[in-house]
């Protein structure tokens, strides 16, 4: 992934629960203090960046954007309907926003047969945000299969990070 | 952007030019069957440039025919320096015995003029045992820019006369041409001969772009596009360079798509709700029939020669197994039993064979079997092997490799369906999901 952005949270009370969605945000708002004091790092958000609980931002990295799955299933483990959990109560709050989720596979598989899979797991985020609540007409669903791996070793270590799905969301009609 | 498609006059035949003596040797004929291990030594003497200035095409349409029938594996090129004599004209006296003296088998002579920007290549095949001409002799004339198809022309007539078999040189290949690592990895259309000579491309790299299939006619292009955001199958015309948007049943994803043999119909995988099912639709009506009904991954679906079937995948076992089924659809019969996972099955155009793709303890194989499913045979083995695709004549399927790790690249190759010689074909770039087109007119 190019771009990881370090964040060291300014205000304790926040914690990172997954990593960021650089693809789409990768302008992290913070401004680096780190001066003479030398010893510590200080980063300063705007208010809205990940701070602002209705930023994309607060979306994506607080709250996560993603959830990951095991080898060849589409079956949500229990850290990902957690994940979830907070991205229906998000979706809730912040109605203007619609959702796209993107289902994608490791690279270990035939090509239509991995997009096949990651249609079945985005569809497994589609289906639990709507138990939450949430209006099916908010969220679509595409699948990448193999196309779009984040990680790129040919390892279990990047594979278990490819075998995702990313709720995408941004202000829109409902189409 | 595509050059005009080369028009090759009709093939005109040259009047004989000897007497060919009667002989108690078998005629030359390679048996293309699991056992021909031994290359057919053959002696091509560069073509005579017979108007001057033709000398530099003589050589590279020379060289052209000796890579086609050298790259089959079937056939060993004896080199010039060998050679006790080369025949003084074409369409002269043949010295028999001094090609039988360096064992060639087959003798290829030929000549090439070049008029303007119009090449003349005449050929004469000769059994060297027995001392006879196989097949009268051909001539193919054309413009310079279609040089190569010539070649492949001769080859294919040689090939064809030597093993009874068509041959499939002159013939294209659409593929996916990719640049950049793999994590932001620009994919475009490209068509290629099938050795990969002249390569154009036939897409940007805006979008994501995936298995094209030739039409049987390799007039048309079927492929997926993310275009609209969304994975729709697209039809290119080849010759215009045109494409749009093919009309699908309702999904929300359509992918996988491959035109039955009369071009007229589209098979293919529509995704709702996560679930994929596989649907036909016929090009000139529109109707649409679903073809498959089960919660299950039903894709890569590949019509039968005839028409009357459909080899697809399915994990309604529990993993990707391979099927066959009626083209309107019904109960399937499963024809994968061995281990590990099987997709992505390709009907041979001769309809003996279905190649697939095998995944089996980390490593990806090509395969074919029977379309009963017996005789399984692995071609191929590797860290990632997949999408198969049958040369016109049924006797070679190309494939797209991908490497391991970080660096991992993608290349296409070829490999007899014996699985012997298997071959890199070079392109220009990586390249993946290779659909190989029909012999060209």
């Amino acid at each position: 992934m190019k771009h990881f952005i370090k964040f060291a949270l300014l205000i304790g009370a926040l914690t990172l629960s997954a990593c960021t969605n650089a693809e789409r945000f990768n302008n992290s708002d913070a401004v680096d203090l780190n001066g003479a004091n030398g010893a510590n790092t200080i980063n300063q958000f705007a208010l809205d960046g990940a701070n602002n609980p209705s930023s994309p931002q607060f979306f994506s990295q607080t709250i996560g954007d993603r959830v990951l799955f095991e080898v060849d299933t589409s079956t949500l483990t229990a850290v990902g309907r957690n994940t979830l959990d907070g991205q229906a109560g998000w979706l809730s709050t912040n109605s203007d926003y619609l959702a796209v989720i993107e289902g994608h596979a490791d690279e270990q598989g035939t090509r239509e047969y991995n997009l096949a899979l990651g249609a079945r797991r985005a569809n497994a985020v589609r289906e639990y945000l709507i138990s939450k609540g949430l209006a099916s007409s908010r969220i679509r669903t595409v699948s990448y299969g193999k196309e779009r791996p984040l990680a790129v070793c040919s390892e279990e270590s990047c594979y278990a990070q490819n075998r995702r799905a990313v709720t995408i969301i941004s202000i829109g009609q409902n189409s | 952007m595509m050059t005009r498609f080369l028009t090759l006059f009709a093939a005109i035949m040259l009047a004989f030019a000897s007497i060919t003596p009667a002989s108690a040797q078998e005629p030359l004929r390679l048996t293309l069957r699991d056992g021909v291990i031994e290359a057919l030594p053959f002696a091509l003497p560069t073509f005579q440039a017979e108007v001057a200035g033709s000398e530099g095409m003589a050589a590279d349409i020379s060289r052209v025919i000796s890579e086609d029938l050298n790259g089959t594996g079937l056939f060993r090129q004896i080199p010039a320096s060998a050679f006790i004599s080369t025949p003084a004209n074409f369409g002269g006296t043949i010295t028999f015995p001094d090609w039988r003296a360096i064992n060639a088998q087959a003798l290829v002579t030929g000549a090439v003029a070049v008029n303007g920007n119009q090449v003349t290549v005449k050929f004469r095949l000769y059994d060297v045992f027995s001392g006879a001409e196989m097949g009268e002799g051909l001539q193919f004339v054309g413009t310079t820019d279609g040089w190569r198809r010539m070649a492949h022309k001769v080859s294919d007539v040689v090939y064809s006369r030597i093993t009874g078999e068509a041959g499939y040189f002159d013939s294209r290949v659409v593929y996916v041409a990719e640049t950049g690592p793999k994590d932001d990895r620009a994919k475009r259309l490209a068509i290629m001969d099938y050795d990969g000579a002249n390569v154009q491309y036939l897409t940007d790299s805006s979008a994501i772009v995936l298995a094209p299939r030739f039409s049987p006619s390799g007039d048309r292009i079927l492929y997926t596009s993310y275009e609209s955001g969304f994975p729709r199958i697209n039809i290119l015309d080849v010759a215009t360079v045109v494409r749009q948007q093919m009309p699908t049943a309702a999904g929300e994803m359509a992918f996988s798509p491959r035109f039955s043999r009369d071009g007229r119909q589209v098979i293919y995988s529509l995704a709702n709700g996560g679930n994929t099912d596989i649907y036909r639709t016929d090009l000139t009506t529109s109707q649409n029939i679903r073809l498959t009904n089960t919660p299950a991954i039903e894709t890569a679906p590949s019509f039968s020669p005839d028409g009357s079937q459909i080899a697809f995948e399915s994990d309604r076992s529990g993993a990707q197994q391979l099927y066959i089924m009626s083209a309107n659809g019904g109960e399937p019969q499963r024809i994968s039993f061995g281990n590990g996972r099987y997709g992505t099955p390709v009907w041979s155009p001769r309809g003996d064979l279905i190649a697939f793709t095998k995944q089996e303890s980390g490593r990806f194989h090509i395969g074919v079997m029977r379309t009963d499913g017996t005789e399984e045979r692995l071609l191929t083995s590797s860290f990632l092997d997949e999408g198969p695709t049958w040369a016109p004549n049924g006797r070679v399927i190309m494939f797209a490799r991908e490497t391991q790790g970080s660096d991992g690249t993608t290349g296409l190759y070829s490999v007899d369906i014996t699985g012997r010689n298997l071959r890199r074909v070079t392109t220009p770039q990586g390249g993946s999901d290779p659909s190989w087109g029909p012999l060209q007119r």
